[in-house]
């Protein structure tokens, strides 16, 4: 079985190449790339003229929501509205029920049973049932497929937790990921705290509750010599401590989520829990630091933290609903209408942040071969519409859920095809 | 779109609405009552304890000739999980044409108001705002003063968790009053002035009613602390309302306090009882002001 992309733009962050080619596919691997024309023929043949082919788009933090929520997500439904997306592979997050702190409940994940259509990487919990007291098998789990270790809403704060979970990750080659935020200055906090929340009488969140976490996580980093992952950054002071610890040599890198970089707390529409997220929709100065931090390379990565919810449960008061929206559907229509076309962030760039730099983020496992469309690579591969306008339709999502701020906005860039291991996974029209 | 006739907050109330609700109260105060809502259905939704709000809207409801229908959140199927969305929609259904809400969640009526039909009052949401509280207030203002702008006002207390300071400090700022915000960074944090234009904050209650004409004491609400540390015999040396530190106000300073107020806390026996205390009187004058609510959620603006 072969497929043929013919005169698409292919953009491999990975091989820094960025031409009008052909592209072959066979037996579920990238065979070449080659000057249109070059190639003569497949069983399949996709023309992509005016399309831009890259590799599949890796979600470094995403909520599947099984086991024990499928009324949210399910693997498949949540893998779906990825493939929509562009995205080929996801890191889902732990806090599922029960915790993903055994290699069971990991191995679950990954049965063929789940019928996910996007590949599957599970972060498994840093400790048992993320409670922060004893860490989990990170070897076992390691072995069953995770890729790295998190307690992600129920951060480590603990010192000597964190410092030996990163050991121990550090003698694995995985990555510690961090929610970073002192819940002791967050309780009971539903935004950013500031001169909005203050107006809306909600309690706030304070940026040096992310901060003042990442700087001490920085600094295990530092002595461990482990990688820290931080997860959804979303204070300049955060993004500054990354930047200034990557300058000593620190193993440190960050994501980033497209609604820190598209929206701020004054965008918060009236006790809409479609804008309640944790981290919060933070200043308008933080979303900047966030934009800058991407185009000086400072960010590593554009994750969407999908937290998928269903309606009755955002259908509540806003301090009572739970935090979380959905992202996989809006993530690249973001990232193309915020950075490539409003800052002038150059294609090949962003396409990067989707790709080749979450996978060097997960080098030392499975996911680490993605994001490429070097020859003998999975062929995962997204092709889109760069310069499509399109609105999106939050009751046409393939997620379960519809918990979406951007319901209804316009977004450039539309996804025309999806492919995993060679097979179509998400055709649009 | 909330329904027309629903009374949110004071930030986003037009000044017309403003003056058109002050103006009926004040004709409703002197015609008593008035059977303009009879055979109307009024429900009060209360999710956390209220004495006067609740029985000031009832009186007021009554006095215009409708039928209240009171739900408390303990003796409710609210108690069973019942949501806020369904327990509104199950009144309506039953007939109820308004509904007055008090809520602890911050913007509770703001979110029915997007999915329930018939206007929805705000008796107090959370630390957000208390809009009839801050009409009675202007009302009785009036009533005495005759105007508000220029008056030099001071705010004094817990702010950070009153609903009442920031529907107050919304309407008589924009009625043009000068106000100054006093009490500790944790009651009044800096991030008050915000709010509007033309705030400032002082951490002196001396300095802050130094020329006062009204001093708006707010309630210490313990309750709201959720763990924060006061320091009740700093509060008190500091902040608390003396006859001593009255004196530093104007001469005919009146001193107003929404209720329920913490004796010996925010303000001294004498302050409380004295013949400058407007406390009463705020609460008289609530049931003028709330008939004058009721009535424009019912579109008979007259």
């Amino acid at each position: 079985m072969s497929v043929l992309i013919r005169n698409a733009r292919v953009i491999d962050p990975a091989s820094s190449f960025d031409a009008e080619a052909d592209l072959l596919i066979r037996e579920g691997v990238i065979e070449q790339a080659a000057a249109p024309g070059q190639i003569a023929g497949a069983d399949d043949i996709l023309e992509a003229k005016g399309l831009v082919a890259t590799p599949g788009f890796i979600d470094l933090h995403v909520h599947l929501r099984e086991p024990g929520q499928s009324h949210k997500e399910t693997i498949a439904t949540g893998t779906m509205a990825a493939a929509a997306g562009g995205f080929t592979s996801l890191c889902c997050m732990p806090n599922t029920d029960p915790v993903n702190d055994l290699p069971a409940i990991t191995r679950w994940m990954l049965q063929p049973e789940r019928g996910a259509v996007v590949n599957v990487f599970p972060i498994a919990a840093a400790t048992v049932g993320s409670a922060g007291e004893k860490l989990t098998d990170f070897a076992a789990l390691r072995r069953e497929g995770a890729v790295a270790v998190t307690d992600d809403g129920r951060p480590i704060l603990h010192d000597g937790i964190m410092r030996s979970a990163m050991l121990q990750a550090a003698a694995l080659g995985m990555p510690v990921i961090q929610h970073a935020e002192d819940t002791a200055l967050t309780r009971g906090g539903s935004m950013h705290q500031g001169a909005r929340a203050f107006r809306m009488g909600l309690r706030g969140m304070p940026a040096e509750a992310e901060w003042s976490v990442v700087r001490r996580d920085i600094q295990l980093a530092r002595e461990t010599g482990a990688h820290l992952h931080v997860a959804h950054i979303s204070t300049a002071e955060a993004v500054e401590a990354v930047r200034e610890a990557r300058r000593h040599g620190i193993q440190v890198s960050c994501e980033v989520t497209p609604h820190h970089f598209a929206l701020a707390d004054d965008d918060i529409r009236e006790y809409d829990a479609n804008f309640k997220m944790n981290p919060p929709l933070r200043s308008p100065a933080d979303r900047e630091a966030m934009i800058v931090g991407l185009l000086d390379g400072t960010i590593d990565a554009i994750a969407t933290d999908h937290a998928p919810h269903a309606l009755h449960e955002k259908r509540q008061e806003f301090d009572r609903a739970p935090f979380g929206i959905t992202g996989s559907e809006t993530a690249l229509g973001l990232a193309l209408s915020i950075l490539y076309e409003g800052r002038g962030l150059p294609l090949d760039k962003v396409i990067a942040l989707l790709t080749a730099r979450p996978a060097q983020i997960l080098r030392g496992s499975e996911a680490g071969r993605r994001g490429t469309l070097a020859p003998g690579a999975p062929a995962d591969i997204v092709i889109f519409d760069p310069s499509a306008k399109w609105r999106y339709e939050a009751a046409n999502s393939k997620s379960k859920s519809q918990n979406t701020p951007f319901d209804g906005w316009e977004m450039r860039g539309r996804v025309m095809a999806t492919m995993v291991g060679g097979e179509f996974v998400f055709r649009g029209e | 779109m909330p329904h027309p006739g629903s009374l949110l907050g004071i930030e986003a109330l037009t000044d017309q609405a403003i003056a058109s609700i002050l103006s009926s109260a004040r004709q409703l105060e002197l015609a008593g009552a008035h059977p303009a809502l009879a055979g109307r259905r009024i429900a009060l939704l209360f999710y956390e304890p209220s004495t006067r709000t609740r029985v000031s809207f009832e009186m007021a409801a009554k006095a215009l000739g409708a039928t209240t229908y009171l739900v408390l959140a303990a003796a409710s199927s609210i108690e069973k999980g019942e949501s806020l969305l369904d327990t509104a929609l199950t009144l309506c259904a039953m007939g109820a044409e308004a509904i007055v809400i008090r809520h602890p969640s911050s913007g509770a009526p703001h979110f029915l108001s997007r999915y329930v039909d018939v206007p929805i009052i705000n008796a107090g949401d959370g630390m957000h705002e208390h809009p009839s509280q801050a009409l009675l207030d202007a009302f009785t203002i009036l009533e005495i003063r005759q105007r508000i702008a220029g008056l030099k006002i001071a705010v004094i207390g817990d702010i950070y968790h009153s609903r009442v300071a920031r529907s107050d400090i919304h309407l008589l700022s924009r009625l043009g009053a000068e106000i100054v915000l006093c009490g500790p960074p944790e009651l009044a944090p800096d991030v008050a002035v915000t709010l509007r234009p033309g705030l400032r904050l002082t951490r002196n209650a001396d300095e802050a009613v130094r020329d006062a004409d009204i001093i708006m004491l707010l309630r210490v609400q313990k309750e709201r602390f959720g763990g924060l540390p006061l320091f009740v015999e700093r509060y008190i040396a500091e902040f608390q309302m003396t006859p001593q530190r009255l004196a530093k106000a104007r001469p005919d300073a009146l001193v107003m306090h929404p209720g329920p107020m913490v004796r010996g806390m925010e303000l001294t026996d004498a302050v409380a009882d004295g013949a400058r205390s407007l406390v009463l009187r705020q609460v008289r004058n609530g049931v003028a002001v709330r008939m004058a609510i009721l009535r424009r959620a019912f579109g008979d603006v007259n």
